[in-house]
């Protein structure tokens, strides 16, 4: 079954497992959650749950009644999780951190940190121009864009300069390293997306990765 | 530093171990797992740095084994560190004794000692 849960994201430090290595972890406030709206087949053409989380801002009217419809107190969040089947999700149900145990893999989707209008050498990780040879004002421009007369134009795609950052990205096959329902702490192995602070929604790995054995599939 | 982080450090934070300092000679008891069998290995050196706080804190010991100078880093907090014993304390003045490396024969591993007050 597919298992989410929204969260904030607090940090990075690291802790040490059984075997006394250090282990890199993003600490997450994760939960506590509700289901807001439970999206069916039949009513809504898909299935999906509405989870949401953390304290509202303003809530307009249009929010109000859709949170009272759950019974449930207004969230600032509200996030759409896509499942297989509705399965133990209940209108108004809570979900704490305790839905991830230790060992398993999540996935981590984040609003990565903006980084507004960025040049090709940040952006595309470009090598600039040299530093010296008679280079002038040029040290950091992508270079040649392509050809001359043919094709007499720029491709599409190619990489330049423009906005980077601000957007979604999903961060796959993370492990979990601890979860603290009464804390609303996960401890996930590595790196997520987004600013402290940001909103993240970790969910059961989709593509688990699957284990070598030297042996081709039958 | 968050809160909430450091609630989450002071779980794994060891607070068994003596205070030492750069300069001082010391005994680390490292636990050494091989294969099923675990047992308890000494390297005994001279701390030249102590860097990082909390839980990413760590040291490192230089000793000179047949003639090589040998150095290992340790997390402070890690519990692969069975015991730590002080050999001997000593005066330095720098932070970081890394003029220790360039030293040859006796005088790279003599250290004034510290009194105790």
């Amino acid at each position: 079954m597919t298992k989410g849960i929204l969260g904030r994201k607090i940090g990075m430090t690291q802790v040490f497992d059984e075997d006394g290595h250090a282990v890199p972890v993003t600490v997450v406030e994760a939960g506590p959650c509700r289901v807001a709206q439970v999206k069916t087949p039949e009513k809504d053409g898909y299935t999906a749950v509405q989870l949401s989380f953390g304290a509202p801002k303003r809530v307009t009217k249009p929010q109000a009644g859709h949170f009272a419809k759950a019974n449930i107190d207004p969230a600032r969040y509200v996030v759409e999780l896509r499942l297989d089947e509705v399965g133990e999700y209940t209108l108004g149900g809570e979900i704490l951190a305790d839905v991830f145990a230790a060992g398993e893999t999540v996935d981590v989707v984040g609003v990565t940190k903006g980084k507004g209008f960025a040049g090709g050498m940040k952006r595309h990780n470009f090598a600039g121009l040299s530093a010296s040879h008679g280079t002038q004002k040029k040290h950091r421009s992508p270079g040649s864009i392509g050809a001359c007369a043919t094709p007499a134009r720029v491709f599409k795609g190619t990489r330049m300069a423009g906005h980077m950052g601000h957007r979604r990205v999903t961060t796959l096959n993370l492990k979990v390293i601890a979860a603290d329902p009464e804390r609303n702490l996960l401890l996930l192995r590595g790196a997520v997306p987004g600013p402290k602070g940001g909103l993240v929604m970790v969910r059961t790995a989709v593509r688990v990765r699957q284990r070598n054995t030297g042996k081709k599939a039958s | 530093m968050n809160k909430t982080i450091d609630l989450v450090e002071r779980t794994h934070l060891r607070d068994d171990l003596p205070d030492f300092r750069q300069g001082d000679t010391v005994k680390v008891h490292v636990r050494v797992v091989e294969g099923e069998r675990e047992r308890v290995q000494v390297f005994e050196g001279i701390v030249i740095r102590r860097r990082g706080s909390k839980l990413s804190e760590t040291f490192t010991v230089r000793k000179i084994s047949f003639g090589v100078g040998v150095e290992r880093t340790f997390p402070v907090h890690s519990p692969m560190i069975s015991k730590i014993e002080i050999a001997a304390h000593g005066q330095v003045r720098r932070a970081k004794l890394y003029y220790l490396r360039s030293r040859i024969g006796k005088k790279a591993t003599k250290i004034k000692e510290r009194r105790q007050a």
